[in-house]
C-alpha cells in the first residue's frame, strides 16, 4: 500500500466484538456485537483520513480501538513502526502521548469541576511534560493558539459556549505535540457557523503542527471537505477507501453511491437534476449481520452471491479500495 | 367572513402578523421570537432555518399554542389561520386544530411516541377523538396510514410497542399519525435530525410525495440548509428571533442578499465541491436573547455593519419584487460585492 508515502498508522485485520452476555450471577456469553469486524487501512503522515458511516457503523469504536481505550480483539495495530498491541502499562502511555483524541460532545468531555486551564495542563502532568511557569506558560499558549483569550484560563468550562469548549478540547488535545489526533464526531453537535470556524482551525493546526487526522464523523459534506482520503465504513466493516475526489466523482461500492446520492446538496437547481438512490428498510443489528456482504440486505444490486459469500476488501485501482463482488468481477 | 379579517384571499392558509414570544426566566426575559410576519399558502412548501436558538421551533409552538406558560407567553400578534385568529380561539377550538386542522412531527420520535400503548393504539386514538370512527374503522384507517407511509406489513406491525420500530420506522408512525385527520398544515421540525442520511433521504421523499398526493402545506424547520432545497418553495431565514431574509427558494439559494444568510452558505461544505476551498466561517457567536443589542442582531458578527446598524433594526424591505424580503441596511452592498449587482 503506498510505498511512495510513509505510514504513520497501519491497520491490519482490525475486530472488536463486545459480548453479549445473558444471567445476572453466571454471565453465559451468547453472542458477540461485532463493532468492528475486519478492518485494514493505513493513514499516512500529514494526511487526514475521514471515516464515514451511519450509526452503529463501526466508526467511533474504530477510533477509540486504534488507542486501545477499547482492547482490541483481534487485529494490529502499527503506530510510527511499533505495534502497539506488544506494548504494555508504561509503554503504552508514553506511546499516547503522540495519539490523542478530540471528542464528539464538549459538554460531557471536559470536568466541569476543573478550570480550562487546570483541563488543558493536565496532560503536561500527567506525562510530567513540563512544570510551575514552563506549564502555565505553555497552557497560556495553547489557548491562543486555539483562538481563545489566555485570561480564561481560570473559568470554569459551563461559562462557555459549544464551539469554545470544542476548542479547549482541542488545545488539550495538542498539549503533548501529538503526531496523530483522532476526531471523533467533533463538530456534531455545533451549529453551522460554529462547525466551520472549529474545521478551520483544526485545517491551520494540521498545515502549522504537521498534524495526522484520522477525522470520523457522520456528515459526508463535511468529512469530504476536510479528508485527503476517505473510508466508507457499514456495518463493522470498510466498504471502500480512496481519495476524495475519486470517491465523490467514481464511487464504485452500491452503498458509498447511495449514501452519495442521499446527501443533499443545498442548492435547489443541483436538487431539482439529482437522482437519488433510496434505500430500502434500516441498517441489520451488529449482532446478527447478514451472511455474506453486509450491505446485500439492502443493496439494490445484489446477486445471489452476495448473500452467501463475503467480498473481499481488495485493491481494485491504484489506491482505490473497495469490498464488492459486482466490482470484483467488473475490475 | 366579515370586511376587517385579513386573510380573504382564499388561498392564503396562514398569516402571521408581528408574533411575539418572550419566555420569563430567573436570568431575565428571554426574547425568543420578535415580531414576525409571513403568509403560506394552501398546499405551500415553506422551509424555516436558522440555528439553535433563531426562533424557529418556538415560532411553531407559539403558532400551535404550546408554548409553556409559564415561562412562556405570546406577548404580540395575530395567527390568522383558515380564516381565524388561533390566538383568539377557545381552548376547546384549540383542541380541534392541533392534529385535526393542524399537525407537528417533532425531532425526536421516541419521546413523542407513549411507549407504553402500541403504535395502533396511539393512531387510533387520533382517529377517534377527531373523526369520530368506531375501533374497526379506526384501526382499518390506521393500517392504511401506516402503509402510506411505507412501513411494511402496516397491519401486523399496528400491535407493535414504539421500541420495537426504528428510528425511521418511528418517524414515519409519527407521519402517519400527523396525517390521520388529513390536516391543511403540517408542521414538521427537524424531523430527521435524529436520522442517518439514508433514512433522511426516505424520510424526505415520503413527505415529498405525501405533500402532492394529499396537498396540504408543510412547513419544515431545519438548520440544515440542505434538506430543504430540495424540498420547499419558499423560505424563511431566521436569526435571534426575527425573520431576516424570506424569498423562493431559487433566490435564497443564488442570490442571498443577507450577511447572514451568505454566512451560512458559505460556512457549509458542499458535498459536489472541488478541492481545497475553504469555509468562510461567520466570526463571533449569536447574541444572547436575554440581552438583545438595540439594532441588528447580526451587526456584532457582520463584515458589512455601519453605526446604524448597532443602533437601529433594519425593516424588512422588498428586494426587485417576487417577494424576496431582507432585513439589512446594507443589502445593496451585500448584492453588489457577491452577485455583481446594483452596479
Amino acid at each position: 500500500m503506498g510505498a511512495e508515502r510513509a505510514s504513520l498508522v497501519q491497520v491490519r485485520h482490525l475486530k472488536k466484538y463486545f459480548p453479549i452476555t445473558r444471567g445476572a450471577i453466571i454471565q453465559r456469553h451468547v453472542g458477540d456485537i461485532k463493532a468492528v469486524d475486519d478492518v485494514s487501512f493505513d493513514i499516512y503522515k500529514g494526511e487526514t483520513l475521514g471515516l464515514v458511516g451511519e450509526t452503529g457503523s463501526g466508526k467511533t469504536t474504530v477510533g477509540r480501538t486504534m488507542l486501545r481505550l477499547y482492547e482490541p480483539t483481534e487485529g494490529e495495530i502499527i503506530f510510527d513502526g511499533t505495534d502497539l498491541m506488544a506494548l504494555k502499562g508504561g509503554e503504552l502511555r508514553h506511546m499516547r502521548r503522540r495519539m490523542q483524541m478530540i471528542f464528539q460532545d464538549p459538554y460531557a468531555s471536559l470536568n466541569p469541576r476543573m478550570t480550562v486551564g487546570s483541563i488543558i495542563a493536565e496532560p503536561l502532568e500527567v506525562h510530567a511534560v513540563s512544570q510551575g511557569k514552563e506549564k502555565h506558560r505553555r497552557m497560556q499558549e495553547l489557548l491562543r493558539v486555539v483562538g481563545l483569550n489566555p485570561y480564561f484560563a481560570n473559568r470554569y468550562p459551563h461559562e462557555f459556549s459549544g464551539g469554545q469548549r470544542q476548542r479547549i478540547g482541542i488545545a488539550r488535545a495538542l498539549a503533548l505535540n501529538p503526531d496523530l489526533i483522532i476526531c471523533d464526531e467533533p463538530i456534531s453537535s455545533l451549529d453551522v457557523s460554529i462547525q466551520a470556524q472549529v474545521v478551520n482551525l483544526l485545517e491551520d493546526l494540521q498545515s502549522q503542527w504537521g498534524l495526522t487526522y484520522l477525522f470520523i464523523a457522520h456528515d459526508l459534506s463535511m468529512v469530504r471537505h476536510i479528508s485527503d482520503r476517505m473510508a466508507v465504513m457499514y456495518l463493522g466493516k470498510i466498504m471502500e477507501l480512496t481519495d476524495r475526489d475519486e470517491i465523490y466523482l467514481n464511487p464504485l461500492h452500491p452503498y458509498t453511491q447511495a449514501l452519495m446520492s442521499a446527501v443533499p446538496v443545498p442548492d435547489p437547481l443541483v436538487e431539482e437534476k439529482r437522482q437519488r438512490i433510496i434505500l430500502e428498510g434500516d441498517i441489520p443489528s451488529p449482532a446478527h449481520p447478514p451472511v455474506g456482504c453486509n450491505f446485500s440486505t439492502r443493496c439494490p444490486r445484489a446477486i445471489d452471491i452476495c448473500s452467501e459469500v463475503e467480498p473481499e476488501f481488495i485493491e481494485v485501482k491504484p489506491g482505490h479500495f473497495c469490498a464488492c463482488h459486482l466490482v470484483e468481477r467488473e475490475s | 367572513m366579515s370586511d376587517h379579517q385579513p386573510n380573504q384571499s382564499p388561498n392564503i392558509l396562514l398569516d402571521l402578523r408581528n408574533l411575539t414570544t418572550r419566555f420569563y426566566t430567573e436570568d431575565g426575559v428571554v426574547h425568543a421570537v420578535n415580531g414576525i410576519s409571513y403568509t403560506l399558502e394552501e398546499g405551500g412548501r415553506l422551509g424555516v432555518v436558522g440555528e439553535s436558538g433563531c426562533g424557529k421551533s418556538v415560532h411553531a409552538l407559539s403558532i400551535m399554542r404550546l408554548i409553556p406558560s409559564p415561562p412562556g407567553r405570546i406577548e404580540e400578534g395575530e395567527v390568522w389561520f383558515d380564516g381565524r385568529d388561533l390566538l383568539k380561539v377557545s381552548n376547546a377550538d384549540m383542541h380541534h386544530v392541533r392534529g385535526a386542522e393542524i399537525a407537528m412531527v417533532f425531532q425526536d420520535p421516541m419521546t413523542s411516541l407513549n411507549p407504553v400503548y402500541t403504535v395502533g393504539f396511539q393512531i387510533m386514538e387520533a382517529l377517534k377523538l377527531h373523526q369520530g370512527m368506531d375501533d374497526a374503522q379506526a384501526r382499518e384507517r390506521s393500517g392504511e396510514l401506516l402503509a402510506l407511509v411505507g412501513i411494511p406489513e402496516a397491519f401486523q406491525r399496528l400491535d407493535d410497542y414504539p421500541h420495537q420500530f426504528s428510528g425511521g420506522m418511528r418517524q414515519r408512525a409519527m407521519i402517519a399519525m400527523a396525517l390521520s385527520c388529513n390536516p391543511k398544515l403540517l408542521i414538521a421540525d427537524e424531523p430527521t435530525t435524529a436520522l442517518d442520511v439514508t433514512i433522511q433521504a426516505q424520510i424526505v421523499e415520503l413527505v415529498k410525495r405525501l405533500q402532492e398526493k394529499l396537498g396540504m402545506a408543510v412547513m419544515w424547520i431545519t438548520h440544515d440548509l440542505g434538506v430543504v432545497a430540495g424540498m420547499a418553495r419558499k423560505i424563511n431565514v431566521m436569526y435571534a428571533g426575527y425573520i431576516v431574509e424570506r424569498g423562493n427558494v431559487k433566490d435564497i439559494y443564488g442570490r442571498p442578499r443577507h450577511p447572514y444568510t451568505v454566512g451560512l452558505m458559505g460556512s457549509l461544505p458542499r458535498l459536489d465541491a472541488a478541492s481545497g476551498a475553504r469555509l468562510v466561517s461567520i466570526p463571533g457567536m449569536p447574541p444572547d436573547l436575554i440581552d438583545l443589542p438595540p439594532g441588528c442582531p447580526f451587526a456584532a458578527r457582520c463584515t458589512y455593519a455601519l453605526d446604524q446598524c448597532l443602533e437601529e433594526m433594519p425593516p424588512l424591505e422588498e428586494v426587485e419584487g417576487d417577494n424576496h424580503i431582507v432585513a439589512c441596511w446594507r443589502w445593496k452592498q451585500v448584492a453588489e460585492a457577491h452577485h455583481g449587482e446594483g452596479k
